[in-house]
């Protein structure tokens, strides 16, 4: 049989490209949102450049607009070499790509503009929902088309999380924002108060759980036994801890809501299963570390390898804080306080942006028919900016959480509250300069990357590339588990 | 190979079964979690004596949400004894019942604002929004000079009450008739002073005995 089928990478690039921009975007805007905590001049008196309106588009920038393109652009690549197969639907995949990025753009302006819901992660208003949704349909029907050709019968890992990540998003996306329009720039949700919360944070928590949990799962199912080049630790463990993850997720949103006027029942439910919740999580973890036994070596020499045993150290670690956050009484410190931003970014710049890095360099000179990246020290340097950065941050935001917390709570001999309110602003001030600081650094890691990738793209960018054939396997009966799909 | 491994390898061999099991573990909790809240919610009632909110309040809430105060303010007291001794009573669901949606907020950057109304005074307020610093120096909350120049459109607010009253909000046709009058000649700022002021003081059940008064250092700046 003449093999003439190719893998569709064109759509792959673009949102490699995409995931590149926005990462630098998304973060700047943190890293000026977080200078604006320490200077408050900086907000200039401009409406759009005050602190309250650019922190929505940084969350969106850098989840959805990042995440998300890594995330869309992952699960092309690995959708078709995991079933040997090109993209089904190459048309409607690109229309995923233009769509996604026009939400993108749409919702990154129209919310600093103050065009906003003000629902956590999900601020953008209707009009903007609405081509989130048809857009996640599309990427949905794409990737089902395309597991729906698959030539190798047994669906690889890291679809199954991919898929679950399509679904469960669809369905959190669409219920959360269920309103009614006033205007074009105005609607109001169908709930309210304390229902409104409930949803809100099922949604909040589950964005978290299924956008940047069981996605970048995927990616690390897919991109770390590549890296390592050996199968995957242990198969089994990863089913029990695949349906038990995705399971138990979804019970604890509660979490977000305790000693609230939330009823009691459903706190106690929602600290339940996050402490629950730390097997799976453990589980994905330990299954990814375990998958470098015996390559161990590769630390020294591949930084895509330390990006990624570094993100899974991460990951097991916010997992492991989060779970205890849970309990209800370090969540009486820990809530609205900057522990909570701690947490919030061990598990987004280490856990999330790490593996994204990871596999982004271990993804890129494939699709970008090379053999290499272009420089192997601008990898080293964005490691070392990276983790120098994420540090930084992440002990100075812990730092801050925990002094809020104390004095919060402080109350003398009498009884009476020993500190103000600003007593504690006043005393993490400095800290907020460590963090800016500290986002700095991620930040420039970043444009060393963007740079880095921009040379290996060089044959691209001249149209040089030849598409990769697809290897069309013998059929065969009983495959468990799948084997990894031969190098391209 | 254990026996029911068989299920799972069906699964996992089939693209169809796979999203439909995922997508039936996926829903279980939410659906447990949500469903009783919504039975509930449908028969919470406002406290006594509170109605949802007046032309201009509701004008200042929507720009509470438009400017993103939420995003550092809390509007949640929760039931714990230093957060009682320093923001008043632990707030409950039915103050919130008109929130579309809440303002619970999940990071306080400032200090709770649920009972803030009646806590300072109208002009405190304006001066605090327009530039903070000029009252609290080391406060880093952004000034909203803004404010002050526009001025509330009628027209819109009786859009959002019409809208409101369709999602079930007791909104007479007097009250929204009485619209123009009640915003006639009001600023952005005079409808965000509105609101905070009738934070835990128009939305609690004032048949209840009043709240006991708080000791000092309570939000003060
Ligand atoms: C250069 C790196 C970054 C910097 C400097 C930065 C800075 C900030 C700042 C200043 C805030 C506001 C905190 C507050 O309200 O007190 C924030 C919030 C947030 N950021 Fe980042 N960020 C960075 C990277 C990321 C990344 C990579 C992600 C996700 C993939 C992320 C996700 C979030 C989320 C979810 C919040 C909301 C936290 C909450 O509501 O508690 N950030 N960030
Ligand atoms: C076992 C896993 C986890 C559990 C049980 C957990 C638990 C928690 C808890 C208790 C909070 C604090 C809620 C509050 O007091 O307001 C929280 C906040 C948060 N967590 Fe996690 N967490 C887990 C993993 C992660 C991971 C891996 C990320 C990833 C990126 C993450 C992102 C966030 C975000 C964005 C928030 C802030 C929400 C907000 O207030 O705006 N969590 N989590």
């Amino acid at each position: 049989m003449p093999n003439t089928e190719t893998y569709n990478d064109d759509v792959v690039r673009l949102f490699l490209l995409a995931a590149a921009v926005w990462g630098i975007i998304g973060m700047s805007i943190g890293v000026y949102a977080g200078a604006e905590l320490a200077w408050p001049a900086l907000n200039f008196d401009v409406s759009w450049l005050t602190f309250s309106h650019l922190r929505p588009s940084h969350t969106f920038g850098v989840i959805f607009a990042f995440g998300g393109s890594a995330l869309m652009g992952t699960c092309y690549y690995v959708v078709q070499r995991t079933g040997h197969t090109r993209l089904a639907l190459g048309g409607l995949a690109k229309f995923t790509f233009w769509g996604w990025q026009l939400a993108c753009v749409l919702a990154m302006v129209t919310v600093p503009l103050g065009i906003t819901q003000s629902k956590e992660y999900a601020e953008p208003e209707w009009f903007v929902d609405i081509i989130i949704a048809v857009v996640w349909v599309s990427f949905g029907t794409v990737f089902f088309a395309t597991l729906a050709r698959r030539r190798i019968q047994h669906i690889y890992v890291a679809n199954w999380y991919y898929a679950a990540f399509i679904i469960a998003v669809g369905l959190l996306h669409i219920v959360n924002n269920l309103a009614l329009p006033v205007s074009l720039t105005k609607s109001y949700p169908i709930y309210s108060g304390v229902v409104d919360a409930m949803v809100q944070w099922w949604y909040g928590h589950n964005a978290v759980a299924f956008f940047l949990t069981a996605g970048f799962l995927g990616m690390m199912y897919y991109f770390v036994p590549r890296q390592a080049q050996q199968p995957l630790w242990s198969y089994r463990f990863s089913i029990v801890n695949f349906w038990a993850l995705i399971s138990v997720y979804m019970w604890a949103g509660a979490h977000h809501l305790m000693f609230t006027a939330l009823p009691d029942w459903v706190q106690s439910v929602g600290m339940a299963f996050s402490l629950v919740l730390l097997m799976p999580s453990w589980g994905s973890a330990a299954n990814g570390l375990m998958t470098f036994q015996g390559s161990w070596r590769k630390l020294k020499t591949d930084p895509a390898v330390k990006f990624m045993v570094i993100s899974l150290v991460f990951y097991a670690a916010s997992t492991f804080e989060g779970s205890m956050m849970a309990i209800k009484s370090v969540n009486s410190l820990s809530h609205y306080t900057d522990w909570t931003v701690a947490h919030v970014h061990s598990g987004s710049i280490g856990w999330v942006a790490m593996i994204t890095i990871g596999s982004l360099y271990a993804m890129a000179p494939r699709a970008l028919g090379q053999p290499a990246m272009y420089s192997h020290r601008g990898m080293e340097v964005h490691f070392w900016l990276h983790m120098t950065g994420l540090l930084l941050y992440v002990i100075s935001m812990w730092l801050a959480g925990v002094t809020e917390g104390m004095m919060w709570r402080a109350t003398g001999a009498d009884g009476s509250l020993t500190y103000s309110f600003l007593d504690s602003l006043i005393a993490i001030k400095p800290l907020y300069i460590v963090r800016a600081l500290g986002g700095v650094l991620v930040v420039s890691g970043m444009v060393v990357m963007a740079w880095n990738l921009w040379h290996t793209a060089a044959d691209a960018r001249a149209h040089l590339i030849k598409p990769i054939p697809v290897p069309i396997p013998e059929p065969v009966m009983h495959q468990t588990p799948a084997p990894l799909p031969a190098y391209p | 190979m254990a026996s029911g491994y068989k299920y799972i390898e069906a699964i996992e061999k089939h693209a169809g079964l796979l999203g439909i099991c995922i997508a039936v573990m996926v829903s279980i909790g939410g659906l447990a979690e949500i469903t009783p809240l919504f039975m509930k919610a449908h028969s919470q009632e406002a406290p006594a004596g509170v109605k949802p909110y007046d032309a201009l309040r509701l004008a200042g809430r929507d720009i509470y949400v438009r400017e993103g105060c939420y995003l550092c303010h809390s509007q949640m007291i929760r039931a714990q004894r230093f957060e009682v001794q320093r923001y008043g009573e632990h707030s409950v669901a039915s103050e919130s019942v008109y929130d579309r949606p809440h303002q619970w907020g999940s990071k306080r950057t400032g200090p709770d604002l649920a009972r803030i109304g009646g806590k300072y005074s109208d002009d405190w307020q304006r001066m605090h929004l327009l530039a903070p610093r000029t009252l609290v120096p080391e406060s880093n909350m952004p000034n909203y000079p803004w404010l002050s120049g526009t001025a509330i459109d009628a027209g819109d607010i009786q859009a959002r009450m019409r809208v409101l009253r369709r999602l079930g909000d007791p909104y007479t046709d007097a009250d929204i008739a009485g619209v123009a009058d009640a915003v006639q000649g009001k600023t952005e700022l005079d409808a965000i002073v509105a609101y905070l002021q009738g934070l835990g003081t128009l939305n609690v059940d004032t048949s209840a005995p009043p709240v006991p008064a708080t000791p000092a250092a309570a939000g003060q700046p």
